[in-house]
This record gives C-alpha cells, sequence and structure tokens, in this order.
C-alpha cells in the first residue's frame, strides 16, 4: 500500500521548487505592492469586476475597493491622460492597456506627457506611472492585435521599457517597475500568462525587486550569443538545446530591459563568444536587433568573427490565416538556422520552411 | 355560440391595429384573423366587427387588448396597461412617447451670458459688489494692467529677436485675473497657455516669467522649454504642456488624487475653444462626470483657434451646451466681466468641493492677440474687428469704470501704475537677458529621477571633447 501525501503532490525543497504561473506572478505582485502603499492604485478596461481582460487583476477590486481598481469608459487616452494627471500629484496608478496595439491611442499621453515631464518641468514633476498590458502577437489575432512596441517606446528618453518572461521576472521587474520615480512600460506577452515556470522562495518574498537595467543570462555558453526577450527567451532556450546536439553551444540572453538597455552585459558575452543573433518578434526595421547590433559594432567590433544576424517578424501586418501566421513570427528552428550561419556551419541564408 | 366564442377571442392583430393609427407595443400578440375595424371611436377604444357581432375593443396605449372590459388571454409577457408607461432599460427608466420627434442639434435660443458689469462698468448686482473687497478688486485691476504690459513688451522683444517666441493674452485680462482671485492657492491648475494671468496672480514675478522666456539659469524651468511654458509646483501650477487638451484628462487625474486625499480644494483645467474637438476634452468631460470629480472647467470661447473661427470649429452653440451631453452642470458667462467671470468661478468651485463633481464653465471673450508671434492674425480677419474688440469691449477699461466709480481708483494712480509696471517689465527683461544660460550638466539631469549610465558617459566624452577643442564651445554656456 503506498501512502500518499493528502496535500498536492508538490514537494517544497529549501532551495524551492514551488512553481507559479506568470498571470499569478504579475497578480501577486501587483497585490503585494498596493498593500504596502496606499497611493498604488490600478486603472483600466475591465480590470475590475471582470478581475481583468486577462485576470491579472483577478481578486483586487474585492481586496480594495472601487477607489484602489478603476474600471474606466472605453477611452485609452482618457484613463492614459487622467493616470498621468495623478501620477503628477502624488499617486501611482498602474495603468493597463488591453494590448499595447490600443495604446496607440494613448500614445500622446505617454510619450509628450509621462515620458518628457520630469525633464520639461526641471525636475519639478515627476510621474512614477506604470503603464502594462500584453504586447506582440498572442495567436490568431491578426495585424491590429499583433504588433510588438518594443522599439517604439525603447527609443524615447525619459521612458523605462521593461520586458519579463518568467515568473520571477514577472515579479522582480513589476515591483521595480511601481516602485520606480519614473515612467514604465511594461510589456507583457498574452501567451506567457499561463505559463508556469520554477520560483524560488527568494522571488516570493514581498521585498523581492529585480534590479531594472540589468539583462539575465539564462544559459550559459561559449559559441554564440543569443539575445532575446519575452517568449522568444523560451524558442532560444530550445533552439540552444538543439544546437547543443550540433555542438553549438549557445549563450541565451534574457534582456528583461529594453531601456535602459543592458549594453555591457550583451557586449560583455559577445567578446567572449564573438558572434551574435539577435532575436525579437518585432517588425525588423529599426528593431531592438537594429539597436543591439549598432551597440555591438560600436563597442566590440574587433571582437566580431561573424556578421550580426537579426531575427525578427516579417516585414508584414501579422496575417490571420494560421499557418501565414506562423511563417510571420521567428520560429526555432529559424533561431537554429541562424546560428549555424553565423557560425559558417550552413548554406547562406536559405528561404523559411 | 360560435360568434360569442370568437368575441373572447380577438381576431385583431397588432398588423391591423397599427395600419389604422393605434400605437402598438408588442408585449402581447394576438393572432388572428384580420378583423374590419368600423372606426376609431376614441384612440383608445376602436369598434370591430367579427363574424357580423360589433364588439368595442378599449385598447389601451400600449398593447393590452381588451374586450368588454375584460382583458383577453394573452402572452405572459404582457404587463399591465399602468405598467406600460415606460420602461427599465440599463442605465434607468424612460417613458415612451407616441409622437416621432428628432431633438434638435441646437435650440431655437442661444444659452444666454450671465454679466455683471455692463460695457459702462455699472453693476446690475448690488450683492456681489460687497462680495468683493476694495483690496481684491485693486489686486484685480492691477494684476490686468500688468499682465498687459508685461505682454506689450515681451512681444515687441520677440519681434526684436531677443526672444525665440511668444504669446499675448489680450483682451483675456479679466478670465486671467478675475478666475485666479476666486480661487485658493490650494486649488490645483491645468491651464492651456494664455492663462499667465494666474500665476501673476499667485506670485510668479515678473523676473520669473521673464527668466523662462529667457531660457536663462536663474529660471525654474532650466531653459529646457520654449518661451510661455511656465509652471511652478510652489504656486500649484503644472507646467504648460504643447499638446492642446492634454491637460484636460490629466486635469481629471489630479482631482481624482486630491478626492482620494479629500483634500478641501479643487482643480481648475482651461481650454480654448478649437481644443474642444480635440478627443481628449470629450475623455476628459466623460470620465470627470463618471468618477464624481472635482474639476472645474473653464473654456475661453475667444471666436479664434488661430486662423479657424469657432463656425468651421463646431457646429453647436459653443462649448455651454456641451456638458449636458456629459451630465455636468455648466454655465455661460462673459468672460470680459471681471465681477461675473469672479462669481461664477467662485460658484463652481464651492459646488465641485462641496458636491464633488465637474464643473464647466464657457467664457466667452474674444482674441484680440495674433494667436502667438508666429501668427499675423490681419491675414484672415478685419484689422476693424479687432480694433472694436481692443476698444470697445475692453476688459480692462470696463473694470476701471466700476473701481473709479467706487471711488477706489483714480487717474492718478493709473499713470502712476503704468509707469511702475512698464519699469518693472523693462527692468526684468534687461535682468534676465544678462542672466547666464543653463550650465552644461541642465541638458543631461532630469530625464530620469537618476543620471543614467549612458548620459554620464555622454556628458564625460562631451566634456574631454571641449577641453580638447574650447574654441568651438559657445562662450555664454556655463561648464
Amino acid at each position: 500500500m503506498r501512502l500518499r501525501p493528502v496535500v498536492s503532490s508538490m514537494r517544497h525543497y529549501s532551495s524551492g521548487t514551488k512553481e507559479m504561473t506568470v498571470r499569478d506572478a504579475l497578480n501577486s505582485a501587483l497585490d503585494e505592492e498596493m498593500a504596502a502603499d496606499p497611493n498604488v492604485f490600478v486603472m483600466g478596461e475591465e480590470v475590475g469586476e471582470y478581475q481583468g481582460a486577462y485576470k491579472i487583476t483577478k481578486g483586487l477590486l474585492d481586496k480594495y475597493g472601487p477607489e484602489r481598481v478603476v474600471d474606466t469608459p472605453i477611452t485609452e487616452a482618457g484613463f492614459a491622460g487622467i493616470g498621468v494627471g495623478s501620477a503628477y500629484h502624488g499617486l501611482k496608478p498602474v495603468i493597463e492597456f488591453m494590448t499595447f496595439n490600443f495604446s496607440m491611442q494613448a500614445i500622446d499621453h505617454i510619450i509628450n506627457s509621462a515620458a518628457k515631464s520630469n525633464y520639461m518641468s526641471a525636475g519639478q514633476i515627476n510621474v512614477p506611472i506604470v503603464f502594462r498590458g500584453p504586447n506582440g502577437p498572442a495567436a490568431g489575432v491578426g495585424a491590429q492585435h499583433s504588433q510588438c512596441y518594443g522599439a517604439w517606446y525603447g527609443s524615447v528618453p525619459g521612458l523605462k521599457v521593461l520586458v519579463p518572461y518568467s515568473s520571477e521576472d514577472a515579479r522582480g521587474l513589476l515591483k521595480a517597475a511601481i516602485r520606480d520615480p519614473d515612467p514604465v512600460v511594461f510589456l507583457e506577452n498574452e501567451l506567457l500568462y499561463g505559463e508556469s515556470f520554477p520560483i524560488s522562495d527568494e522571488a516570493l518574498d514581498s521585498s523581492f525587486c529585480l534590479p531594472i537595467g540589468k539583462a539575465k543570462i539564462e544559459r550559459e555558453g561559449k559559441d554564440i550569443t543569443i539575445t532575446a526577450f519575452s517568449k522568444m527567451v523560451g524558442y532560444a532556450l530550445k533552439a540552444a538545446e538543439i544546437l547543443e546536439k550540433d555542438g553549438i553551444s549557445a549563450e541565451i540572453i534574457n534582456l528583461r530591459s529594453i531601456r535602459p538597455l543592458d549594453r555591457a552585459t550583451i557586449n560583455a558575452s559577445v567578446r567572449k563568444t564573438n558572434r551574435l543573433v539577435t532575436v525579437e518578434e518585432g517588425f525588423p526595421q529599426h528593431g531592438i536587433g537594429a539597436e543591439i547590433c549598432a551597440s555591438v559594432v560600436e563597442d566590440s567590433f574587433g571582437y566580431l568573427d561573424a556578421p550580426v544576424e537579426r531575427i525578427a517578424g516579417a516585414d508584414v501586418p501579422t496575417p490571420y490565416a494560421a499557418n501565414l501566421e506562423r511563417m510571420a513570427f521567428p520560429q526555432i528552428e529559424d533561431i537554429v538556422r541562424a546560428a549555424k550561419r553565423v557560425c559558417y556551419r550552413s548554406v547562406p541564408l536559405a528561404a523559411t520552411a | 355560440m360560435a360568434a360569442a366564442a370568437n368575441a373572447m377571442n380577438p381576431t385583431v392583430g397588432p398588423t391591423t391595429l397599427h395600419m389604422h393609427g393605434l400605437l402598438f407595443v408588442p408585449h402581447c400578440m394576438h393572432i388572428g384573423n384580420p378583423a374590419t375595424i368600423l372606426f376609431a371611436l376614441t384612440s383608445t377604444s376602436i369598434l370591430i366587427v367579427v363574424d357580423s357581432w360589433v364588439i368595442r375593443v378599449v385598447l389601451w396605449e400600449c398593447c393590452c387588448v381588451y374586450v368588454h372590459g375584460e382583458l383577453l388571454e394573452n402572452e405572459d409577457t404582457c404587463l399591465k396597461p399602468s405598467e406600460c408607461r415606460d420602461m427599465d432599460f440599463p442605465g434607468g427608466k424612460i417613458s415612451f412617447t407616441t409622437t416621432k420627434s428628432f431633438l434638435p442639434g441646437s435650440s431655437e435660443e442661444r444659452v444666454p451670458c450671465y454679466r455683471v458689469l455692463d460695457e459702462e462698468g455699472y453693476s446690475s448686482s448690488n450683492i456681489l459688489e460687497h462680495v468683493i473687497s476694495k483690496e481684491v478688486a485693486l489686486k484685480i485691476y492691477s494684476g490686468m494692467v500688468t499682465l498687459q504690459t508685461m505682454d506689450k513688451f515681451f512681444y515687441e522683444a520677440q519681434r526684436q529677436g531677443r526672444l525665440s517666441f511668444y504669446l499675448t493674452s489680450f483682451g483675456e485680462e479679466a478670465i486671467n485675473l478675475a478666475s485666479a482671485a476666486a480661487l485658493s492657492i490650494d486649488d490645483v491648475i491645468l491651464a492651456q497657455y494664455r492663462e499667465p494671468g494666474m500665476l501673476l496672480w499667485r506670485g510668479f514675478t515678473l523676473q520669473d516669467f521673464a527668466n523662462q522666456c529667457f531660457g536663462n539659469n536663474a529660471g525654474h524651468g532650466k531653459g529646457r522649454q520654449m518661451p510661455i511654458h511656465y509652471g511652478s509646483k510652489n504656486l500649484n501650477f503644472i507646467t504648460i504642456s504643447s499638446p492642446l487638451a492634454t491637460q484636460l484628462p490629466q486635469a481629471v487625474g489630479v482631482a481624482y488624487s486630491l478626492k482620494m486625499d479629500k483634500k478641501d480644494s479643487c482643480v481648475v483645467a482651461y481650454l480654448g475653444d478649437g481644443s474642444s474637438s480635440e478627443g481628449d476634452f470629450h475623455a476628459a468631460l466623460n470620465f470627470a462626470a463618471v468618477l464624481d470629480a472635482p474639476v472645474v472647467f473653464i473654456c475661453r470661447n475667444n471666436g479664434w483657434a488661430i486662423s479657424t473661427p469657432v463656425t468651421d470649429q463646431f457646429r453647436s452653440d459653443g462649448i455651454v451646451v456641451k456638458g449636458q451631453a456629459y451630465g455636468i452642470s455648466s454655465i455661460r458667462v462673459d468672460g470680459n466681466d471681471a465681477l461675473a467671470m469672479y462669481d461664477v468661478v467662485r460658484s463652481a468651485r464651492e459646488i465641485a468641493i462641496n458636491e464633488q463633481r465637474p464643473i464647466l464653465i464657457e467664457a466667452m471673450t474674444y482674441r484680440v492677440s495674433h494667436h502667438s508671434t508666429s501668427d499675423d492674425s490681419t491675414k484672415y480677419r478685419s484689422t476693424d474687428e479687432i480694433e472694436y474688440w481692443k476698444t470697445i469691449h475692453s476688459p480692462i477699461t470696463r473694470f476701471r469704470k466700476w473701481v473709479e466709480r467706487k471711488g477706489w481708483w483714480s487717474d492718478k494712480e493709473e499713470s502712476e501704475l503704468h509707469l511702475d509696471v512698464k519699469k518693472q517689465v523693462k527692468h526684468a527683461m534687461d535682468e534676465a537677458e544678462k542672466q547666464e544660460k543653463p550650465p552644461l550638466r541642465d541638458m543631461f539631469t532630469d530625464v530620469y529621477e537618476d543620471l543614467p549610465s549612458n548620459l554620464v558617459e555622454q556628458e564625460t566624452s562631451l566634456r574631454e571633447t571641449i577641453q580638447r577643442h574650447p574654441q568651438d564651445f559657445p562662450k555664454d554656456i556655463p561648464l
């Protein structure tokens, strides 16, 4: 007869093999920060009664009341502007966009008011606001719901732009964003919400916080550096396993922060491996990879053994049909092929699939 | 017997009744053979013929059919007649009407404009006369003159190339100073750009204005913004922002913050007639009403948005009527009447704070100024029109007549004031011009709370370059 524990079958070691979904990570981070600081409040469409369009704000309305979890009319420009105004006067709003595609309707408030106010007011007005929501493609949502805004917001001085991947990233970076006195754009990913990651006890502590502007080396390697953020980190890690079998040891860097970009970590890695592939889901022109490439060329040109390769989404508005959508975004095979090209192990640029 | 049975089960259907001009709301659907309607006795009863039986049918306005005073069998959903006058839609009860009519786009008569002082400075309200003290009245008056004088000289300075840009408030001095006087220092102001009088009232000095415009080191702005983009945290005046109407939803946000802190103050947000076309105007008013935010929106309807006259800006009766669309109490006031402005803003403020709801004020006035120094308005309007408003309807002249008649002001004080202010303005400008420009450091600070590493590097690199090539670096920028 086998004895089974009555409680859930998860075993808890002191080093922590607890698991947590990104959704729960974000929810717990919001909950803890709201409990710690009465000035923090959440605002957006469906964040209250509906428990959040993606359930990120689940339970917060019941716990903190309608004053601190505000359901808004459908006007991004309206509630972004209100958020900025309340931040001018000392509150700490966390503004949710149902997707960052809709943030375009509020982009003037984000850039011309939130980002530039501290500078233009000569330090009199700082804007401790967080704009968060899903960014980039999901699955089968078409062109107006699939764009990645990392490059757009990443180019604006005055903003900080964060891109969490794992649950630990989500918790640590969201807490850091809420506590930060500057405006932060927090780009999540809808498909990662339901994904579970192991999480340490340290990360579960309510004082846990990750530094803004530091990338994380998810996997060490010596032959090639691959930078990625958000969902692409997962893809890059899988690509690394495939490459390992072919004798290529890939170092995977999870950017965590697009602005400020951790150029030091990226360059140090490239100086070690001498090869670089950047991965992103956004459009190729003026993308994150372009900036990383420029940075590496400026700082570590002599260390490169091969030209930098950028992998990005296709230069088309995202198609809806599943087969076309798949071809419009980087897949694991694309990363593997690019890595091999950069290592001069394959024929130059073949067409996809 | 068959006939009797028929009489109990009506053979009048909704379509037939409707065809005969009787409103039929189909809560109850009666299916049957069409009957012949003899004639309508009244709007509520008809005679019908059924198999040679004549039956008097009493109809209610909405739906239920009675025969011989008895309610006939009908579907469960049918309500008793007394309940069929209105309906609980989501959002509230609405009564029904049988008259089809479209609400007109605008009413026959325009919303009248509240005024206290006439053009000759005679006041229509004794009560109000006693509300404003001599001290406040003279502060308003001298503020108006100071604003006008400052505008004159700064405008000239731009024309002479000493300033890059300037924007005047000619003709709108009463809106500026009288509304400022009606507020408390704790009320937060989010202005558009033609309201420097608010700052003047609160203690911003002529030197402060000049320093910001000349972009020197002494200015609070550290030379970051173009002229007239003033701001003062101490005086509760949020820094001017160029994109129009963005201050409106932000004002609601500030008000929300005040509301959460349960402060005894409100937010005052200004906008022009043109700004009411921006999407942010709609979002702000809608939101303010929904959130019960203590904001007073003051629209300076001065007739022009650069070269766009109000007739091309909107088709409504100005801005005052828009408030009702959002559930906001609104009032139209003569913006060139300092007393009326003072009265209205004071009342609006009380309502906003005590009842925690927004108010919309439309202040009618005329933009005597060109839009800014980048504009020559004689290109799109007649000089006669400008001259007319500048002289006949000058708010300063009108108010002066009133204070003079009260015995509070005289010609002697008038000329003294003008001389004194002129001297101060000139002095402030000269001093501002002489001041050093902001130091090199100010280019890099305040992008974020703390200086980021990339900017530290860039500043270091820049300084090294300057050291190597000192002759190429401007002499008037302190290192």
